[in-house]
């Protein structure tokens, strides 16, 4: 052993250590989680609403409510993204537009999420006098989800071989019906494994929709896109910091904190899967 | 007839496409708008570089310096934990790891960045502060250190999987010419593969700073929400997102603590465009090269 391979064999380990680190951080988190709100959750947390004051109950109309938020956000996001993701890959001009568009989305993505939450109170909640709804949250989610489905989509249409575009214009179909009959089609599975991932994303943000959509109590289901709702990341925060029986809220907080989480891993979970697939059968 | 489809759709791309424009446009507009008006109230100075933050007192004290500090403090802790453990697991993957190892650990990273930040809360102030104080004997749990060590958690996916992209778009032939100058692994990645893919690797911790600093529910319930400009990193702090997010509930909209809010929130949104400036700068600049 000379002085080289020890270098070696202690750098590499020590990288292995990090990587262990993380993964040790991640498995105590899972399990603290898991394990401290696993025991709440039963047939009745999740299909009856809250009771007295917080402290018994379930956590229905929370579920009921990021089910919304989130479909609702997407639906709105992925046409608009979709199609930025068009513009960007196949018009492309003029070359100063691409560049604000690229400079406005790359700054979108960085915007924190709670001004997001302050760009929703004034625009949708006061300007347009949506009150504190579901549609208020929905357009203000839908606008933090733009970025990630433009970049996903725009990824997703850039991996269609170039061919497949010549091939098409050759047989004298025109711009429009190469994008929406070819490209579009081939692309679409890492469109949606990409949407599928914005939707997890979605559902547990907190902070946008603190203003603008969600209230710690409601016993109702919503009725209209007016109507504010209870959300599942918004109600465990309510259940840690208001409310004045802590130690009755802690456990709900935590088995709200499970459906949480179960749901997005259990989303993106899927997504990675699709993806693997998807390219494990790829033949270009 | 055809023609006129094939300018419709066009169109409509564009059109789509103005919307980013115009959503970052009302973002600005509307901090700007309601963030402004302060300075009717309070010197420009005064807010930036006054410490005491009192905006129910009478009269009121709108000094935001501690909740900045607070909030580089944090950031700063964060991305000292997460760019050894980002960067190594980076390197680990993409030089180190079969392909095998590879195509399990690349996923579970990206797991763990789809975790939502406010059940990353829950387990701080529930799990890992009740711990702090038995471990280090203080008397809070809820400070600076925590919230450091579970943004740090968050951060860790964003450097990781930016820094590898970058690692892997090093060319095979640089690797391989230091193979062949006799440089084992371990060198041929810390002396060509790591300096080769500093431009990616740096843009990658600049986006990680960005998220940190802008990341709301974690800090608002792990640091503390003190007010103050810490003395050692066991204290509480008050970071810019969670004085945004804890008292906007609570104030009078049109009031000066109303538009002080506003205020912070332009100060974060400079701090982030900046963030992203530089890491443009940075991107470009490995285009160019």
């Amino acid at each position: 052993m000379n002085i080289r391979k020890i270098k070696a064999f202690i750098g590499v380990n020590v990288l292995r250590l990090f990587i262990a680190i993380t993964f040790i951080f991640l498995l105590v988190f899972l399990y603290v989680i898991f394990a401290k709100g696993g025991k709440m959750i039963s047939w009745e947390f999740l299909t009856q609403s809250p009771r007295r004051f917080m402290t018994e109950g379930g956590i229905y109309p929370a579920i009921v409510g990021t089910f919304w938020l989130t479909i609702l956000s997407i639906g709105f996001a992925l046409p608009l993204g979709v199609l930025t993701a068009i513009f960007l890959t196949s018009y492309a001009k003029p070359a100063w537009l691409v560049r604000i568009v690229r400079v406005a989305i790359n700054t979108l993505a960085g915007v924190p999420s709670i001004i997001y939450g302050l760009f929703g109170l004034t625009v949708f909640v006061q300007l347009f006098k949506f009150d504190v709804s579901i549609l208020s949250g929905t357009l203000t989610l839908g606008v933090l989800a733009m970025p990630m489905i433009i970049n996903a989509s725009e990824e997703a249409i850039k991996s269609v071989p170039r061919d497949f575009r010549e091939a098409s214009l050759a047989l004298g179909a025109t711009e429009r019906q190469t994008i929406l009959r070819v490209i579009l089609p081939t692309a679409l599975p890492n469109i949606l494994t990409g949407t599928i991932i914005s939707i997890g994303r979605v559902a547990g943000e907190t902070a946008p929709i603190l203003f603008t959509a969600a209230t710690f109590y409601t016993r109702l289901r919503p009725t209209s896109v007016f109507d504010e709702v209870m959300v599942l990341p918004d109600h465990i925060y309510a259940l840690m910091t208001e409310g004045s029986h802590a130690a009755k809220q802690m456990p709900i907080a935590y088995g709200t904190a499970v459906v949480l989480l179960a749901l997005v891993l259990f989303v993106s979970g899927v997504a990675i899967i699709i993806r693997y697939k998807i390219r494990k059968k790829r033949k270009w | 007839m055809n023609k006129f489809k094939e300018n419709a759709f066009k169109s409509v791309t564009y059109i789509a496409s103005l919307f980013t424009i115009l959503f970052l446009f009302g973002i600005i507009a509307s901090i700007f708008l309601e963030g402004l008006p302060l300075f009717n109230f309070v010197k420009i100075k005064d807010f930036i570089f006054n410490t005491a933050w009192h905006p129910t007192h009478d009269p009121p004290d709108f000094g935001i310096l501690s909740l900045i500090i607070g909030s580089l403090y944090v950031t700063l802790g964060a991305l000292i934990i997460a760019l050894p453990l980002g960067l190594g697991s980076a390197i680990y993957i993409s030089e180190i790891a079969s392909p095998r190892g590879r195509e399990i650990l690349k996923p579970i990273i990206e797991l763990l960045a789809g975790i939502p930040s406010v059940v990353y809360g829950l387990f701080g102030m529930t799990f890992l502060s009740p711990m702090m104080i038995k471990v280090f004997g203080i008397p809070t749990g809820l400070n600076v250190f925590s919230a450091s060590i579970i943004l740090g958690i968050m951060v860790v996916p964003i450097i990781s999987s930016l820094s590898e992209d970058a690692l892997s778009t090093v060319p095979k032939n640089l690797r391989e010419a230091s193979f062949a100058l006799g440089a084992n692994k371990w060198e041929t990645i810390i002396k060509v593969v790591v300096p080769a893919s500093k431009s990616g690797i740096l843009s990658s911790v600049m986006l990680g700073f960005g998220r940190a600093v802008g990341e709301t529910m974690v800090i608002l319930m792990v640091a503390g929400g003190a007010a103050q400009i810490p003395s050692n990193i066991f204290q509480p702090v008050r970071p810019m997102p969670a004085t945004i997010a804890a008292e906007m509930g609570e104030t009078v909209i049109g009031s000066p603590h109303f538009h002080a809010l506003f205020g912070i929130a332009i100060v974060l949104f400079l701090i982030t465009f900046l963030s992203i400036l530089i890491t443009e700068f940075f991107i470009n600049r490995k285009k160019s090269q």
